[in-house]
């Protein structure tokens, strides 16, 4: 007790003392010294089996009253086949209504309920999202029941979502970020590729769903044996699986689930660069995007390329952005990265920039590819990079939404939350050399297909000045289709 | 104004978090210690040790609303300058620094304040602190027109970005002073204008720096594990010796009516899209949550009544959101739909007006009230699973309200709420003269909404 009391009245000497006196110890030429910080502790998870194949993993937290539902299912839009865009639309219609609700009852009662559900499709699978306060547990989960094993297609509903769905497409085309985007993934991945192809698909395809093709799709691809239930929150591990199993427990299989084809087309393999130009007429800026295919998740240089990408492209202070933003001020941000999917998504490297600085900023951005690949980064950088990817990854995991996230994310690749330290130890343990032997091996920009997406009548002789490669002209209309 | 993401140092994107909540919720309890320093800084301070973390926001209370007539976009401006070194942490250490010890940081402005955050692992909150501390004390000592003129060029280029290069991006510059009278510290476009960005000067950063700058118009709160004694203590050591500044006062907002506008202009889409706006009311107001439930009856849900009509039932438009825009001095509200191919916006704003004229006469459900005051209130116990959201809220309480820990008494707020309050909101606010402005397809003026129908 006193010495709290004497705590307190220091603190309270403190504020009357004269504020010279207060800080004479304080030197503030020299930044603090940082005690260290604390260890990364993951939540245990639970695992265990469902009836039907079906997984649970639950997390406790109990500090809030509320519960976060993520269920995944294996498949995604992979499984699209000769009807691109259909994963996507079947996910979007899961909560346009099911059970004995119409959507607006559906979304009514779930809002009334104080949760919120979504549900999409990825590449790799479906995801349905709950997040709910706790005492509404019951009644939000007989809607997730609903939503996952009873949605209806209703064909008015239908209709209505693809008349959405085939305006999004006009829309897209207005949106030079998205375009540049789509016609990037369009010329690194052939036709027969799935990358090639938007995850919405396309306005012909979109145009022939109709309610029975929803639903026989949905029957080949939600099913209980590809499902996984994490739940992360106020519950208990008998309780979730209680809860669970009240609403999945007599969920089974039934005809032959849609099996995810293998990928037999291999991404463009370039002998030189390509250029794609698309016209935004009057743009005030111009959209860039280069990269190449990337690399697997569970490649042994994960680490290595995280920490060469933080410095390359990956934080504010990398080099890309210090570069194009802050030094030259062609941009108001540029950045790059790798998308991990089961099948390696790309590598890419982007910026908008000042319409005419358009060529300019291409020779900066490939100035920036090639020197991390021919000159080892500096001590400080590294130190840097390795420092902000590990000690941030405490700040992942502080909500029960970031907690099922990153469950989720880290089981596409077969991982678990172990994988965090294990991660953290590995950034720790990159060299300077590690960073140049992987850039040198996953940098390819003599090799790299480049998008524009800008005001040709102003950019397109600067960029053939630069002999980038050959260049290709696209209509928007033809990557927006 | 109304559907603008805030202005921000750099883009974050932020997945959109799924919400939850309802009735007999706990009370809402985010306990933080208030004090304030001999030179005028205020400090607020939340503990949640439930992980390694620390928030720091730091707001200083002036906004686009200051601006000089010719300065438009300069509040702004200047939270980029921010970030170009001070005296002891010179550029670009104020990144460096922050990035070596894990953390992260941004800065946003609106028209009434202009914030910075830092967040990252708590053993980090010291040098959060110092640098924050050297850019109130030691900012001018290394300014010159270099910095100035680097943060220019990427403010322009954010502004290329998010108006010129956006579609409908023109609407934040005309809507603005379409609505709020000249003069107005909401008259114009929280960015600038390139004509305003390009007149900054460095004897502008100096007099502002000078003027608005100081502790006496700061407050800092930190939230995460960390002790609010050892809290307090450090911002004393740091921060007690920066000079108060000058006392000063923010514009006072004329009274006005708004003037029935119509606006008609081209821009490069695809699709046609209407902006209706009226004069709303000022955070806090005692109509300020009524209307927020409206937004919510009106566009909340898929079963809110513009969005089942407009983008379901009657298939006129590809969405339409409404939005109450209430401000620290003054507020608009607004509803902006884009229209399906084929149909015109004077469909769209003729079923709106019809719905406007109900919700006025008949006044919600009972039910649909309760379900807008249960998301409302999911929403609320969601933001207290993040400390930087903690903390952007308590010091956004404190501003409005004087208060810090206001979760509660603002969450009452929505409760008190009838339906015959809504009923009079909306014809008092939501029936009158308006701005309607009409971004239309090149060459496709007679898409634009042209007359007023129910009133």
């Amino acid at each position: 007790m006193n010495r709290s009391i004497f705590n307190r009245s220091a603190v309270l000497l403190c504020a009357l003392a004269p504020a010279l006196g207060a800080q004479a110890a304080f030197d503030r030429t020299k930044a603090p010294r940082l005690a260290r910080p604390a260890r990364l502790v993951v939540p245990p998870v639970r695992v265990t089996e469902l009836p039907g194949g079906m997984r649970l993993k639950v997390v406790e937290n109990h500090e809030l009253p509320l519960v976060q539902v993520i269920v995944t299912i294996d498949g995604g839009v992979r499984l699209d086949g000769n009807t691109p865009g259909i994963s996507t639309f079947m996910a979007g219609l899961l909560d346009d209504g099911a059970g004995s609700r119409d959507a607006a009852a559906l979304q009514s009662e779930l809002a009334y309920l104080g949760a919120n559900l979504s549900s999409t499709a990825s590449w790799d699978g479906y995801s349905i999202s709950l997040k709910l306060a706790r005492r509404s547990l019951d009644p939000a989960l007989d809607l997730l029941g609903d939503v996952i094993r009873r949605p209806t297609f209703s064909g008015a509903e239908v209709k209505r979502q693809r008349d959405l769905r085939l305006a999004g497409y006009l829309q897209t085309r207005d949106r030079p970020e998205a375009v540049a985007g789509l016609a990037f993934n369009m010329a690194v991945y052939p036709a027969g590729h799935p990358y090639h192809r938007a995850t919405n698909g396309d306005s012909a395809t979109t145009a022939t769903f109709d309610s029975s093709s929803v639903r026989a799709f949905y029957q080949s691809v939600i099913r209980p044996e590809r499902s996984t239930f994490i739940v992360v929150g106020d519950i208990s591990v008998a309780e979730a699986r209680a809860a669970i199993t009240a609403r999945f427990g007599d969920w089974r299989a039934t005809g032959t689930g849609l099996a995810t084809p293998a990928v037999t087309v291999r991404p463009t393999v370039r002998t030189a660069s390509r250029v794609y130009l698309i016209d935004k007429p009057e743009a005030a800026q111009s959209v860039i995007q280069i990269g190449w295919p990337g690399v697997e998740r569970t490649s042994p240089d994960y680490a290595a390329l995280m920490v060469m990408n933080t410095i390359l492209g990956g934080s504010f202070t990398s080099r890309l952005n210090m570069t194009l933003r802050e030094t030259k001020g062609y941009s108001y941000g540029a950045g790059s990265g790798f998308t991990f999917r089961k099948v390696p998504g790309p590598f890419t490297a982007s910026a908008s920039v000042r319409t005419n600085v358009t060529d300019s900023s291409l020779v900066e951005f490939f100035s920036e590819l090639r020197a991390i690949r021919d000159t080892p980064v500096s001590a400080d950088e590294l130190a840097r990079a390795r420092n902000y990817l590990e000690l941030q990854l405490p700040g992942d995991l502080e909500g029960t939404s970031q907690v099922a996230g990153q469950v989720a994310q880290l089981q596409g690749f077969g991982l678990s939350l172990g994988e965090l330290p294990r991660f953290a130890a590995a950034v720790r343990l990159v060299t300077v050399a590690d960073v140049q032997r992987v850039a040198r091996r996953y940098l390819t920009p003599d090799r790299a297909t480049i998008v524009v997406v800008g005001d040709l009548a102003k950019v397109r002789a600067g960029i053939e000045a630069l002999r980038l490669g050959e260049i290709e002209t696209w209509d928007a209309k033809a990557v927006v289709r | 104004m109304v559907p603008l993401a805030p202005i921000m140092r750099y883009l974050l994107l932020l997945a959109a978090l799924p919400a939850a909540v309802l009735a007999q919720a706990p009370r809402l309890k985010v306990p933080a210690s208030v004090d304030t320093l001999p030179n005028g800084l205020t400090l607020i301070v939340h503990e949640d040790h439930s992980v390694p973390t620390v928030a720091t926001n730091v707001w200083y209370l002036v906004g686009s609303g200051d601006e000089k007539v010719g300065r438009t976009g300069f509040a702004h401006l200047f939270e980029h300058v921010m970030f170009m070194g001070s005296q002891h942490a010179p550029y670009p250490e104020f990144d460096t620094r922050l990035e070596a010890s894990g953390s992260s940081n941004n800065g946003t402005t609106n028209e009434d304040r202009t914030a910075y955050y830092e967040w990252g692992p708590s053993n980090a909150l010291p040098l959060m602190l110092w640098l924050e501390a050297d850019r109130m004390g030691w900012l001018l000592p290394t300014m010159d027109l270099p910095k100035l003129d680097a943060q220019r060029d990427i403010v322009k280029n954010e502004r290329r970005q998010g108006v010129e290069n956006q579609p409908y991006g023109i609407s934040q510059d005309i809507l603005p002073p379409a609505l709020y009278p000249a003069g107005h510290p909401y008259s114009w476009n929280v960015i600038g204008s390139m004509a305003d960005l390009s007149a900054a000067s460095l004897d502008d950063v100096k007099d502002f720096f000078r003027t608005y700058y100081a502790p006496n118009n700061a407050v800092i709160v930190v939230a995460g594990a960390v002790k609010t004694d050892s809290v307090r203590r450090a911002v004393r050591q740091m921060f007690g010796d920066i000079p108060r500044g000058p006392a000063f006062t923010r514009p006072t907002p004329p009274a006005f009516t708004v003037r029935d506008t119509v606006i008609v202009t081209e821009d490069r889409v695809q699709l046609p899209r209407v902006y209706l706006s009226w004069h709303g009311v000022k955070s806090f107001h005692a109509d300020d949550a009524a209307l927020d439930l409206v937004s919510y009856l009106l566009t909340g849900a898929r079963n809110s009544r513009l969005t089942n009509t407009l983008v379901y039932e009657r298939e006129l438009a590809t969405n339409v959101n409404a939005f109450n825009g209430s401000k620290k001095l003054d507020g608009d509200f607004a509803v902006v739909a884009t229209a399906r191919p084929g149909k015109s916006l004077n469909d769209l704003t003729t079923a709106i007006d019809e719905h406007l004229a109900r919700l006025a006469t008949e006044g919600p459900s009972a039910r649909e009230l309760q379900q807008a005051r249960n998301a409302i209130e999911a929403s609320f116990l969601n933001r207290l699973e993040s400390v930087n959201a903690k903390a952007e809220q308590l010091n956004n309480y404190y501003y409005l309200t004087g208060k810090a820990d206001g979760f509660q008494a603002d969450l009452d707020r929505y409760a008190a709420v009838s339906a015959e309050d809504i009923k009079r909101v909306v014809n008092t606010y939501l029936r009158g003269p308006r701005v309607t402005l009409s971004v239309v397809p090149q060459g496709k003026k007679d898409l634009a909404a042209t007359r007023r129908t129910v009133q």
